[in-house]
């Protein structure tokens, strides 16, 4: 029950994307086409699973135990930075499919701070590591489906008429406000849980 | 020196991060709930990106070419640090309003890119007129933020009332409010900017 709570509030409540505002450039830069929203969410998914096993085991494993906690944010960042190359060399040899599929946003995810953030918020709320993987992985369905549905609206703004000095970013942050709102609607459900 | 003030200029209006490069939307549209603390996160990213930006260009020659971009975040990271380890201790209630995303200044687009496109070509002295120019653009653009969803959402700007809270939108302090406020003032910065 407790997991279901988690996974429920990390996706809907909690959007990674339109409520903690993390991830919000990859949000704009690759949401234009449905296939490269899906490509990015699955890559996100996948990278962020993986980092925050592997900083949550860091943080308790190295960090705690010898008091150097205020090593965090330099630690993780190295870890991530270093982890995404890994992968991306890993899934090349291994899995050629799935290379073609996410490589083009393997480099871009060292930046995206979806990964550090979410590494630093399971720390903070003092998650166990089976609770944190679950965190992880939801927060990665939350920005896919935050990514998806907004891609595919974009898809249907590049049709519309548009203001010159409103087209671009400006009315796809205005939008992204829109379904921003769309989503509070889904606030107080985690009372449920 | 003139070069080094259009450095300076540039970074606020044209190259304005926020409104023009669109670099560090995070920060931007988490931390601008109060001009106030749409403020400090500027100030922060702006010590960051400065010193930052010196190390960077002073060590230039010294890092290998092929480590460039750890060694930059390292030395990002550890600036990133004295940033939260400082706030932490002497402005606890801020910290605790910017939260997470002070850590998250490492990730910031606009410090690695600067350090990346700037600091890494030039000298100490011009980086560090692109660093304050950079952060005055991030700064200005962040309170400029944070001071209009406050303006709109409670009537306040800086904590003095203009009309009585009830008569504000709440919307614009709360989470689509960001978006919906940041996506009209790069419109009207665009429309600026075009005439």
């Amino acid at each position: 029950m407790e997991y279901i709570g988690i996974i429920i509030v990390a996706i809907f409540v909690n959007n990674v994307v339109l409520a903690q505002f993390l991830g919000i450039c990859p949000f704009l830069g690759v949401s234009k086409k449905v296939d490269t929203a899906i490509g990015m969410g699955a890559a996100v998914t996948f990278v962020l699973t993986i980092a925050t096993i592997v900083t949550f085991l860091l943080q308790k494993g190295l960090l705690e135990p010898f008091g150097i906690q205020y090593l965090q944010t330099i630690t993780f960042i190295l870890v991530i930075a270093s982890l995404v190359q890994m992968v991306e060399i890993v899934i090349k040899k291994v899995s050629p499919p799935l290379y073609q599929a996410l490589g083009v946003f393997l480099p871009l995810i060292t930046t995206n701070c979806v990964i550090l953030g979410v590494a630093i918020l399971v720390i903070q709320k003092d998650f166990t590591l089976l609770s944190s993987v679950v965190y992880a992985v939801a927060t990665a369905a939350g920005y896919a489906l935050a990514l998806i549905i907004f891609s595919t609206i974009r898809e249907q703004l590049a049709l519309t008429k548009v203001p010159k000095a409103m087209q671009g970013v400006p009315i796809a942050l205005i939008t992204a406000g829109i379904l921003a709102m769309a989503f509070m609607g889904f606030s107080g459900i985690d009372q449920v849980f | 020196m003139t070069k080094n003030i259009r450095v300076l200029i540039n970074g606020v209006v044209k190259d304005n991060p926020v409104f023009v490069l669109l670099l560090g939307m995070c920060p931007a549209l988490a931390t601008t709930s109060s001009g106030i603390n749409g403020m400090s996160m500027g100030l922060a990213t702006m010590f960051v990106l400065i010193c930052s930006n010196i190390v960077i260009s002073t060590l230039k020659n010294l890092i290998p070419d092929l480590v460039r971009i750890p060694a930059f975040i390292v030395v990002i990271a550890t600036f990133v640090t004295i940033v939260e380890m400082v706030m932490n201790a002497y402005l606890p209630a801020l910290a605790d309003s910017l939260g997470i995303f002070i850590p998250l200044i490492v990730v910031n687009c606009i410090v690695l890119g600067r350090a990346e496109a700037f600091a890494a070509k030039n000298n100490v002295l011009s980086s560090l007129f692109d660093g304050i120019g950079i952060g005055l653009g991030f700064t200005l653009a962040l309170t400029a933020l944070g001071l209009t969803r406050e303006f709109i959402g409670t009537g306040k700007m800086f904590s003095v009332s203009f009309f009585p809270e009830d008569f504000g939108m709440t919307l614009f302090v709360l989470a689509p409010g960001a978006f919906i406020a940041l996506g009209y003032l790069v419109a009207i910065f665009n429309k600026i900017q075009r005439e």
